[in-house]
């Protein structure tokens, strides 16, 4: 008796609770239609995307864990020419354009999302989260949370080469 | 004369405007409660103040107002956030341990407890002495009461 409530005790201190598994991975990426952070006159669609193996970073000012990523994701953008589009969720867009001017711009382009609905349209939940696109706009991975080196190492990395394979 | 009578129209329609109003609202609170706040997990989004499931909650009533069914939000919902989003989680082959597993640790208990009284009962059961066992437990207390005489 006392060995099976171990066992599951042990399972169960393993598994974490907060990482909701996602219905995304394998479907293709959400539609959607944001103005740019520093021209909100014009828009951007996953449409531009299509044909690219690209990461959507959803980030926000107010997100402490953010900034502890964000080294990350410029040296991902500058040293392996990955193409990241960011989503400013639910933050004040002057604040986020002192942010990027601040710690680097890694995102190819950086849209707004001021009222959270793209953020709902991803699922998303957690900040930051990080989504992995393929060429056909299929979601290949996902992150809730953030992504420190051993994960772009161990998972990241590895998958973003497979998918740009030609 | 045409506006008094729009106004007469619109008076005789505002208890059915405010009876369909009261509908979508109700509606809307039994979604809510029905939908996991995936923040705090915990709760619903009917109970939590956290800024996600305000925006659900939002959410759910202009969906509401849209005319969709109660059925098509709840599959929105679970497009998004999974079935984790369902407070009371879907009858499916992965959560048949969840559903059906404190049962059959009651069953289980059940069986064990009915083995272990069997066993015990069949134990206890009284049963004649023979005339050889009685002959031996004379003897044994005579022999008993002649040790203990000084």
């Amino acid at each position: 008796m006392f060995l099976v409530v171990a066992v599951f005790l042990a399972i169960g201190l393993r598994l974490n609770p907060r990482e909701v598994p996602s219905p995304f991975v394998g479907k293709p990426v959400p539609a959607f239609d944001a103005p740019l952070l520093r021209e909100p006159q014009k828009r951007f669609t996953q449409k531009e995307m299509l044909g690219k193996v690209w990461l959507l970073n959803f980030w926000a000012t107010w997100c402490p864990p953010c900034r502890e990523e964000h080294p990350l994701l410029v040296e991902l953008a500058q040293k392996e020419r990955v193409a990241i589009v960011g989503i400013n969720y639910k933050d004040d867009p002057a604040r986020a354009m002192q942010w990027l001017k601040e710690l680097g711009d890694p995102y190819v382009a950086t849209l707004t999302d001021f009222e959270g609905r793209v953020g709902i349209d991803f699922g998303v939940y957690g900040m930051p989260e990080t989504f992995v696109i393929d060429r056909k706009g299929v979601i290949r991975y996902k992150r809730i949370g953030v992504i420190d080196r051993a994960r772009l190492e161990g998972e990241i990395l590895p998958l973003l080469k497979e998918l740009r394979r030609p | 004369m045409r506006t008094a009578l729009a106004l007469l129209m619109l008076a005789l329609a505002q208890p059915a405007w405010a009876d369909s109003h009261r509908e979508l609202d109700r509606r809307a609170k039994a979604l809510a409660s029905q939908l996991r706040c995936l923040v705090c997990q915990n709760q619903t989004i009917a109970e939590s103040n956290a800024p996600l499931a305000a925006d659900l909650r939002r959410l759910v009533s202009e969906q509401l107002a849209e005319g969709r069914s109660d059925r098509e939000i709840i599959d929105f919902m679970v497009a998004r956030y999974g079935d984790f989003v369902l407070y009371k989680p879907p009858l499916k082959a992965a959560t048949l341990l969840l559903w059906f597993g404190p049962a059959l640790l009651l069953a289980g208990g059940a069986a064990t407890l009915f083995i272990v009284l069997r066993r015990r009962r069949a134990r206890l059961e009284v049963r004649e002495l023979t005339e050889e066992e009685h002959r031996r437990v004379r003897s044994l207390l005579e022999g008993a009461g002649d040790r203990e005489a000084p």
